[in-house]
């Protein structure tokens, strides 16, 4: 069975407390975007501006637990300032690190490289690395997902 | 086989629950993880099942099966019976006086659906009033807000006060015009218990008909719609040491009539041509297709084995827990623990949602897994009273007859080991 520790880790509750680019910007010019996990209740409202091909600014609402809040602080952190398009290959590459194959969860090794974000050129995940543990916990892995999910119909409707 | 809760309850009224024996009887009880036993307080969501149920379905499929109502050779006469048999149980369970007055459905979910559906579209039409309450669970609130698509109705809300309790101040006002009330006899997020015999009364007064949710009721307390006075009454069998998938509606026998069926198919007619078909009698025009036979054959067990520790015996347990679990937490974690619903345990179910520090549910309930304690985390499927209350979710742990002083007291060391964890 894994540990807590495998799944708190000391940046996520960090990010948890304190969480980074939390509000909401005003929309327009802002585009919006609301997530709803069914399950527990969780929301997030994903904000953000973009100028020509830069998210200059982006900003997270909503509540939910410690993993849902550090993904979306660590989210906001990781966006800002990035091209859409590197957006989008960090939403790919936060997706694969969170997609597990049943096999995999027996195991307590790291996935493997089949998984590995870094096979999506040029995004880098940093500190969200954190969140690799979640995939131990199969339940919380919508929690981590949410964000990201809100963040790409932000994406979507930026692009509509 | 017994007379049923209420004449039980008299007759054994000084009876106590002894939960260790009552343990001994729930296999999934011996289990462990990592060393520490299951401590299961999610029966709120789905009671865990006596090794009497379990035999009971097992022994229906290794020496009666076959379909009922329809061959003529012995196991299924035999089958038919033991189907038959417990719908009359579960008639007198709930103080029914005639079995045919009994709707198997697969949950209360269903119940509803299917009162919505048959008796809301024949009887509803644009601009009719259905009074529910703020406390309800999604399935008491989804088939009306369908309904209110579909048809046009209009949909009030009694409110719930500060103290948890519904607040009838408006209640003339708010019956006014109102064909149907639907409320529900227990919270399933608060253990409030509402005042039913009070609103039925004016609910009958004010020209409506009362559908009473019982599926967090009937697993706790006696039962007795005859007395209750209501006209549908709903419940479930997965929370009252039932198998999944079996429920029922009970309605007077005259509404059953003017109701037309839900579901079509096999088993609820009684001719079929071509052209047409002719609807058969109460309550089989409504279970269409091959019903859930070993589970009625479970559930009825489930009763037999709640009649024999009797519903008062089991009441009185609930609330003698519940008046522990509260002073227990907020003894040991004083304004750290917030208990949401109201205060005296008493007059409320053993369903205790928490706040926890700031923690989120969902993080409390990780923790507390790590120590075998199975508590619930979320929204309870009552969506609309989390908004009321201003929180998106709260921890719920629930008490049953199996669950005793020390299942508390794991509770309370498992939630100090999450504020250790997280530091606060």
């Amino acid at each position: 069975m894994p540990g807590l520790e495998d799944l708190y880790r000391e940046i996520i509750l960090d990010h948890y407390r304190n969480p980074r680019n939390r509000g909401e910007l005003e929309s327009p010019p802002a585009h919006r975007a609301e997530g709803f996990n069914p399950l527990c209740g969780d929301e997030i409202v994903v904000t953000l501006l973009v100028d020509g091909d830069t998210v200059t600014d982006l900003k997270i609402g909503g509540q939910g637990c410690s993993i849902s809040q550090s993904s979306a602080s660590m989210m906001s952190a990781a966006v800002k300032g990035k091209s859409v398009a590197e957006a989008r290959g960090l939403v790919k590459a936060f997706k694969a690190m969170m997609s597990i194959h049943e096999a995999e969860l027996d195991s307590d090794g790291e996935p493997d490289e089949v998984l590995d974000p870094e096979a999506e050129p040029g995004a880098k995940l940093g500190d969200l690395e954190a969140l690799r543990g979640v995939v131990k916990f199969p339940v919380r892995i919508k929690c981590a997902t949410l964000s990201w999910n809100t963040l790409v119909n932000a994406l979507d409707d930026l692009e509509s | 086989m017994s007379a049923g809760p209420m004449n039980d309850s008299r007759t054994n009224d000084s009876r106590t629950l002894d939960v260790a024996t009552i343990r001994a009887d729930f296999p999934i009880l011996e289990r462990e993880f990592n060393g520490r036993r299951l401590v299961y307080l999610d029966s709120a969501a789905s009671s865990q099942k006596p090794r009497q149920v379990l035999e009971a379905m097992d022994r229906y499929y290794e020496t009666t099966h076959a379909n009922v109502h329809r061959g003529v050779y012995q196991i299924a006469a035999d089958a038919t019976h033991q189907f038959e048999a417990g719908r009359a149980a579960l008639a007198r369970f709930i103080g029914a006086s005639d079995p045919e007055e009994i709707v198997f459905t697969k949950n209360v979910t269903e119940a509803i659906n299917l009162v919505a559906h048959s008796w809301g579209r024949t009887h509803l039409a644009e601009g009719d009033a259905v009074l529910l309450t703020e406390i309800e669970h999604h399935a008491n609130i989804v088939p009306w807000l369908q309904l209110q698509q579909e048809r046009g109705i209009e949909l009030r809300y009694i409110p719930v006060d500060d103290d948890f309790e519904l607040d009838l101040t408006d209640l003339d006002r708010l019956l006014d015009g109102v064909k149907l009330v639907g409320i529900t006899a227990m919270s399933n997020v608060l253990g409030t218990i509402p005042p039913l015999r009070r609103i039925i009364d004016a609910a009958h007064a004010a020209g409506a008909l009362v559908l009473v949710d019982g599926a967090q009721w009937v697993p706790h307390l006696p039962t007795d719609v005859a007395e209750l006075d209501c006209d549908f009454f709903g419940f479930t069998g997965h929370k009252m040491l039932g198998p999944t998938g079996i429920g029922g509606l009970w309605a007077r026998r005259e509404i059953l009539e003017s109701m037309p069926p839900f579901l079509g198919g096999g088993e609820m007619i009684r001719d079929v041509r071509l052209d047409g078909f002719t609807p058969n009698d109460i309550p089989w025009r409504f279970e269409a297709g091959t019903p859930p036979i070993a589970e009625v054959i479970g559930l009825h067990a489930a009763i037999d084995y709640l009649d024999a520790l009797g519903m008062d015996a089991v009441r009185r347990h609930e609330v003698e827990l519940t008046t522990y679990a509260m002073e227990h937490l907020t003894g040991r974690f004083g304004d750290r623990i917030t208990i949401h619903g109201p205060a005296d345990p008493t007059t409320r179910g053993g369903v205790l949602s928490f706040a926890f520090g700031d923690l989120h549910p969902h993080d409390i309930s990780q923790v507390l897994d790590q120590e075998a304690v199975c508590v619930r985390a979320g929204h309870h499927c009552a969506k609309p009273l989390m908004r009321r209350m201003g929180v998106g979710a709260t921890a719920r742990a629930s008490l049953y007859l199996y669950n005793d002083e020390s299942d508390v007291d794991a509770l309370g060391e498992a939630l100090a080991s999450a504020s250790d964890f997280f530091a606060f």
